[in-house]
């Protein structure tokens, strides 16, 4: 919802009918080509802890009957220094990971840990979505059931937290193959 | 790209979220596309400049939260799905409050033009038009929820003009689904059905339609395809009259209502064969403007005493709405649909009317109207129920609860 506004405001802006159309349609292309995360940068104290501003949007988790799962949403970071997602606990999962998507050496699709974690520039976002970056659930202790929701906590570098908690959603997709690993439980 | 054009801006304050498709269509095809994109606002720029500003229907949204569910009391939209779910085994009540905060929380989002949450094809949630979901339930639903639902809640007496198959009759919940937009109804039912499918599976889907958008004038009452104006005593929502026939008090169904679901298949053919004035005397209004055989325009009231020069009843005593009137107890709120499918012999329709009405008790309401149409209504001769459902349409939720919340919680 956030990432909507954000990108109506800049493009409110930049297409307002008192430019010429050749600037508006030159906003546009630089829309295209920077995409919104540059669009606002509120002012923010940078000394605050990373947890105090960070949010995440529309989270989500797939429902499993056990082994693995992913929960998805927008990580969105309004202040002025970017921030990075070291870790991730959650009441459903002890073991969690968080994953990249990747094409791997066979031209295949392929998921696999982050290395440095997730970076929320500053004043943007980052999606966590099917096919892409993800949180990972690795061992389900309890079928993860739609309806009911689970909890997770962000670590990020500065050792600051985030908790969010997320509905549990049947969903058919995101069965990327999980790159280390061969056949077993990879349904996510 | 002409496609972009149709979302561009068409007043400075109108930014949707196609505009950033429109970006990223830029980005993605280059150049080409560029040019696409400049012709668009250009467009747009024009338009702006000569004619004020007009929403387009698919910006269009009806609450979602509030005292009643939407789709009641709102204009009948053009288009109608109507699903009715039988319940998987084992699904207590506890599953019932996962089942309805998920559907909640996607009806919520896709009325207003939000994509649901792990929405596969976010693109088709984007014009809402004057999308409503409305949920309601079954006799078996409320006692798997450990509870009890009004004494009305069960399967509507058998009636000698039944016709009913099981594939058109009953289930636990329904799924009521309208819009203006038939791309956007389907999308937003078969999200619903989605997130269902763990609990439910699908017993029926009747989808029908009333004239399109903008086609005459809000308000207007329907025809249905025997060409008859279909509902002219329909109570006025926003009215007391309304709220008194529409909204039950009392219990987990306070501000809910009733619903009764018929499917009447209409012989056409056989329709074909009866003149105009027979087809007149059959309802006892002119097909013509829908006014009563004895008077001259749609809401004048009927005069059932009224006599012809040689001493029969200018409104014939077999005519539907004389045997439809009961007192004033015995009325009803109808939102129908029509339906047109493929015909199965050799005849060349296979048509009638997803008859909807709501009304807050249907026992006091409903059945005795329907009993006297069973027992002598002239369309009886032209018209079959063939399926038949009723269901208890519980009320409106607030932001922080979900649709059955009285009931589940």
């Amino acid at each position: 919802m956030t990432r909507q506004k954000l990108c109506e405001r800049h493009y409110t802006m930049n297409t307002s009918k008192t430019l010429p159309r050749a600037a508006a349609l030159l906003a546009v292309s630089l829309l295209a080509l920077t995409g919104c995360a540059s669009t606002a940068a509120p002012a923010s104290d940078d000394s605050k802890p990373a947890g105090d501003v960070v949010t995440i949007e529309d989270a989500w988790v797939k429902s499993a009957p056990d082994g693995m799962s992913a929960a998805f949403g927008m990580l969105e970071n309004t202040g002025d220094a970017d921030v990075t997602v070291v870790s991730v606990e959650s009441n459903v999962s002890p073991m969690m990971e968080l994953h990249e998507t990747v094409e791997n050496e066979a031209g295949e699709m392929v998921m696999r840990e982050i290395e440095g974690g997730f970076v929320i520039p500053a004043g943007g976002e980052l999606a966590l979505e099917p096919g892409a970056n993800h949180i990972m659930l690795m061992g389900l202790e309890n079928p993860l059931v739609a309806g009911d929701e689970a909890t997770f906590t962000l670590t990020f570098s500065d050792d600051s937290t985030y908790e969010f908690t997320a509905p549990v959603k049947d969903y058919s997709g995101a069965n990327e193959n999980y790159e280390e690993s061969d056949d077993e439980g990879m349904d996510h | 790209m002409p496609a972009p054009a149709e979302g561009a801006p068409t007043g400075p304050g109108r930014s949707t979220r196609r505009q950033l498709l429109l970006g990223g269509a830029v980005a993605g095809i280059g150049a080409a596309a560029a040019i696409g994109a400049d012709y668009a606002l250009n467009r747009s720029n024009t338009e702006e400049n000569t004619a004020p500003s007009t929403p387009m229907n698919g910006d269009e949204k009806v609450p979602f939260f509030g005292a009643h569910q939407a789709g009641i009391d709102t204009a009948a939209q053009a288009h109608g799905v109507f699903v009715g779910l039988d319940l998987n085994d084992g699904v207590d009540a506890s599953a019932l409050v996962r089942l309805m905060r998920i559907l909640t929380d996607d009806a919520a989002r896709l009325t207003q033009g939000t994509p649901a949450l792990a929405d596969s094809e976010p693109e088709l949630a984007l014009s809402p038009a004057r999308l409503t979901v409305t949920f309601g339930f079954g006799p078996g639903l409320v006692a798997r929820a450990d509870s009890a639902g009004p004494g009305w809640l069960a399967p509507l007496p058998a009636f000698g003009i039944d016709r009913l198959q099981p594939e058109f009759s009953d289930g636990d919940l329904l799924l009521q689904v309208n819009g203006d937009d038939p791309l956007t109804v389907a999308h937003a039912a078969r999200m619903l059905l989605k997130d269902a499918r763990g609990f439910a599976t699908i017993r029926w889907t009747q989808q029908g339609f009333r004239r399109a958008y903008g086609t005459e004038r809000p308000g207007t009452t329907m025809r249905n395809l025997f060409g008859q104006v279909d509902g002219t005593t329909n109570p006025e929502p926003g009215t007391k009259d309304f709220d008194q026939v529409v909204w039950a008090e009392d219990g987990w169904l306070a501000g809910g209502t009733g619903a009764v679901i018929r499917r009447i298949r209409m012989d056409l053919d056989k329709w074909d064969r009866l003149d105009r004035s027979g087809r007149d005397a059959s309802v006892g209004r002119s097909i013509a403007n829908g006014a009563p055989l004895t008077g001259t325009k749609e809401f004048d009231e009927p005069d059932l005493e009224a006599k012809t020069a040689i001493g029969f009843p200018v409104i014939p005593q077999f005519a539907h709405i004389r045997r439809a009137r009961g007192d004033d107890s015995e009325r009803i709120f109808r939102r129908a649909y029509n339906y047109d499918e493929r015909p199965l012999g050799a005849e060349v329709s296979e048509s009638g009317l997803i008859f909807v009405s709501y009304q807050a008790d249907i026992e006091r309401q409903f059945i005795p109207m329907q009993r006297r149409l069973d027992e002598l209504d002239l369309l009886n001769e032209w018209t079959v129920p063939i399926g038949s459902a009723v269901f208890a349409i519980p009320p409106g939720c607030a932001e922080d609860g979900f649709i059955g919340d009285s009931l589940l919680s």
